[in-house]
C-alpha cells in the first residue's frame, strides 16, 4: 500500500483531516531492519502454519466487522507485514490485539490462510516477548486469584439463591497451578520491554465509556 | 432422561442469571438433566490471546471433571463452547498434542484427559437432538406474529472444522429453525453472521461499540420485536450496552434482547419472570409480551 511507505506521520496531518477513518499511524518499511525469519517463526507457532499462502486478496478485510469500524485494524496488512519480516512493528503494535476472533475471515479465505488463528499465533509470540495486552495481563491475574474471569461475590450467590440456582464457590488453585506452570504470571507484570515505545493511548477511545 | 454436565462459565454465573434459569427450566421440560460440577472454573478462552498450551490445558482440566463422572458437557456461553470444543476435538484427534497437554495437566496436579468427552452448546442440543418437531409439539403458547432476529455469535459453529460442520458457518440456521418451531417469524437482515465485538470491548471500547451499533442498525432496518441470541457476551454487548450506545451515537433502538431458552420457554407457557428471568433483561420485552397477551 502506497501510503504505508510514504513516510508521512499522523501528527503532520491537519486536525480536520485526522478523522476516525484515517489510520492512526503509517509505517515506514526499513529494509535493513526486516527479519526474514519472522514468517517462519509465525508458521512454526500453532495456528500460524498457513501464513505463506496469503496472496493479499483482501477477503479477510472485506469480511471483518472490526476493520469496517476501525481502520487501524487490517488483517491483510498485518499478514503482509509478517511476510515482509516487520517483526518489531507487528509485535509491539496495538493492531494485533484488535482481532475479535469471530472466524468470519477464516471461513472465507480462498487460500485457507486461517487469519484468525494467525492473529492468535502472533499474539502468542508477542505475549512471550513481553507485549501481552493489559487486558490479558489482568485476565492472567484473575485466573490465578480466582480461577475465574469474574469474581463470584456473596451478593452474586444471594442473587443465585433467590432464583434457586446452585451456589458457586471459587476454586482457584487448579487453574492457578496450570497458569503458573506455564509461567504466565511473569508476563502479567507491568514491566515494559526495553525497546517498547511508550504505549499510545488515543483519548477518543475512553469517551463514552460506561 | 439424558444427563449432561452443565458448564456455566464465568459470565453467566454472575451476569446472566436470566439465561441460566431459563436454560435449566427449558432443559427440564425436554427431559434433559443438568449435573452441576463444583470443580468447573474458567473455560480457558481468555488465554486464547496469550498462550496456546495454556488455553488447551485449562479447557482440558475442566473436561477431566466431566470425564471423571462419565458425562458429556453442555455449554451455554459461546466463548466457553469455542474453548472447550477446541480442547475436546484437538486432543481427541491428535495423540501427540494430547500427550503434551497431559504432561502439563499432570504437572499441575490434574488427571489426564482421555479425549472422549464431547462438548455441545445447549442450542445445538435443541436443534440437533431434540429437533424442531419435538419442540413444536410442546408449544402451548405459539409466538404467532412475533418477529425475532437471530444472532448466532461466533463460537457456536465457527470455525466449522471444530464443530464437524453441524450447522453452516456462513449462514447458520439453528436459531431460525427453533424460532420457526415456536411459531414466531425469523427476521433476516444483512450481515447476520457478524460478531458482537465483545472480544475487543476491553481493548478498544469505542470500536467495539461501533461494531454493536452496526448490527443494531441492520436489525432495525428490517424491524423486529426482539433479537434472539445464545451467548452472555453477545447479550452484554446488545442488551447491557444498548442504552450507552443510544447515548453515545444519539440513536434510538429499544430492541429487547432475549436468550433462546427465554423464547422457547415463553412458547412452552412458562412464566416470563419466575421461570425465565425476563425482569433481568435490560431492555424490557414489554411490548412483545403485550402482543402475546402475557403479563
Amino acid at each position: 500500500m502506497a501510503e504505508d511507505t510514504s513516510g508521512s506521520r499522523p501528527s503532520e496531518k491537519p486536525k480536520e483531516q485526522a478523522k476516525e477513518d484515517v489510520r492512526e499511524e503509517f509505517i515506514v518499511v526499513e529494509c535493513d531492519e526486516l527479519d526474514p525469519n519472522f514468517r517462519d517463526e509465525v508458521a512454526r507457532e500453532p495456528g500460524g502454519e498457513n501464513i505463506r499462502k496469503c496472496f493479499q486478496c483482501g477477503t479477510c478485510v472485506a469480511m471483518c466487522p472490526v476493520a469496517e469500524q476501525d481502520p487501524r485494524y487490517d488483517p491483510r496488512r498485518i499478514i503482509r507485514m509478517v511476510n515482509l519480516g516487520m517483526r518489531k512493528e507487528v509485535l509491539s503494535g496495538q493492531a494485533i490485539w484488535l482481532c475479535s476472533g469471530c472466524y468470519n475471515c477464516f471461513e472465507r479465505c480462498p487460500q485457507d490462510v486461517r487469519p484468525t488463528q494467525i492473529l492468535q499465533a502472533i499474539q502468542h509470540i508477542a505475549s512471550r516477548e513481553g507485549y501481552t495486552h493489559k487486558a490479558f495481563k489482568a485476565a492472567i491475574g484473575l485466573l490465578c486469584q480466582r480461577g475465574r474471569l469474574i469474581e463470584v461475590s456473596e451478593f452474586d450467590n444471594r442473587s443465585r439463591k433467590k432464583l434457586a440456582l446452585p451456589e458457586i464457590k471459587e476454586d482457584a488453585p487448579p487453574t492457578k497451578a496450570i497458569v503458573e506452570n506455564q509461567r504466565l504470571p511473569e508476563r502479567a507484570q507491568d514491566k515494559k520491554p526495553e525497546e517498547k515505545k511508550e504505549e499510545k493511548k488515543p483519548a477518543e477511545t475512553k469517551e463514552g465509556a460506561k | 432422561m439424558k444427563e449432561y454436565a452443565l458448564f456455566i462459565g464465568c459470565t453467566i454465573a454472575t451476569r446472566s442469571l436470566n439465561y441460566e434459569v431459563s436454560a435449566r427450566k427449558v432443559a427440564a421440560a425436554f427431559d434433559i438433566k443438568f449435573v452441576d460440577i463444583p470443580e468447573f472454573a474458567c473455560c480457558g478462552y481468555p488465554m486464547s490471546h496469550v498462550d496456546h498450551d495454556t488455553l488447551l490445558a485449562i479447557a482440558a482440566r475442566n473436561l477431566v471433571q466431566a470425564q471423571e463422572r462419565g458425562l458429556d458437557v453442555i455449554t451455554l456461553c459461546s466463548a466457553c463452547t469455542g474453548a472447550l470444543t477446541k480442547a475436546s476435538k484437538v486432543l481427541a484427534e491428535d495423540p501427540k498434542e494430547r500427550e503434551h497437554i497431559n504432561k502439563i495437566l499432570t504437572k499441575s496436579g490434574s488427571k489426564e484427559f482421555l479425549g472422549k468427552t464431547k462438548v455441545r452448546h445447549f442450542t445445538r442440543i435443541l436443534f440437533e437432538q431434540i429437533g424442531p418437531e419435538a419442540i413444536r409439539k410442546k408449544v402451548t403458547r405459539p409466538l404467532t406474529g412475533i418477529r425475532l432476529a437471530p444472532h448466532h455469535g461466533c463460537h457456536y459453529e465457527r470455525p466449522a472444522y471444530l464443530f464437524d460442520g453441524f450447522d453452516s458457518a456462513k449462514r447458520p440456521k439453528s436459531l431460525e429453525t427453533i424460532i420457526s418451531a415456536v411459531g414466531a417469524t425469523p427476521v433476516r437482515y444483512i450481515n447476520m453472521e457478524r460478531c458482537c465485538g465483545g472480544d475487543i470491548l476491553a481493548i478498544e471500547e469505542k470500536s467495539a461499540m461501533k461494531v454493536v451499533k452496526a448490527k443494531l442498525d441492520d436489525i432495525n432496518a428490517e424491524g423486529a420485536d426482539a433479537m434472539v441470541l445464545q451467548c452472555p457476551f453477545c447479550s452484554i454487548m446488545y442488551d447491557e450496552y444498548q442504552a450507552t450506545i443510544e447515548d453515545v451515537f444519539q440513536a434510538k433502538y429499544g430492541l429487547p434482547v432475549l436468550y433462546l431458552p427465554q423464547v422457547v420457554g415463553l412458547a412452552l407457557g412458562m412464566d416470563p419472570k419466575k421461570d425465565l428471568g425476563m425482569n433481568l433483561n435490560n431492555v424490557k420485552p414489554k411490548a412483545l409480551l403485550a402482543k402475546l397477551g402475557v403479563k
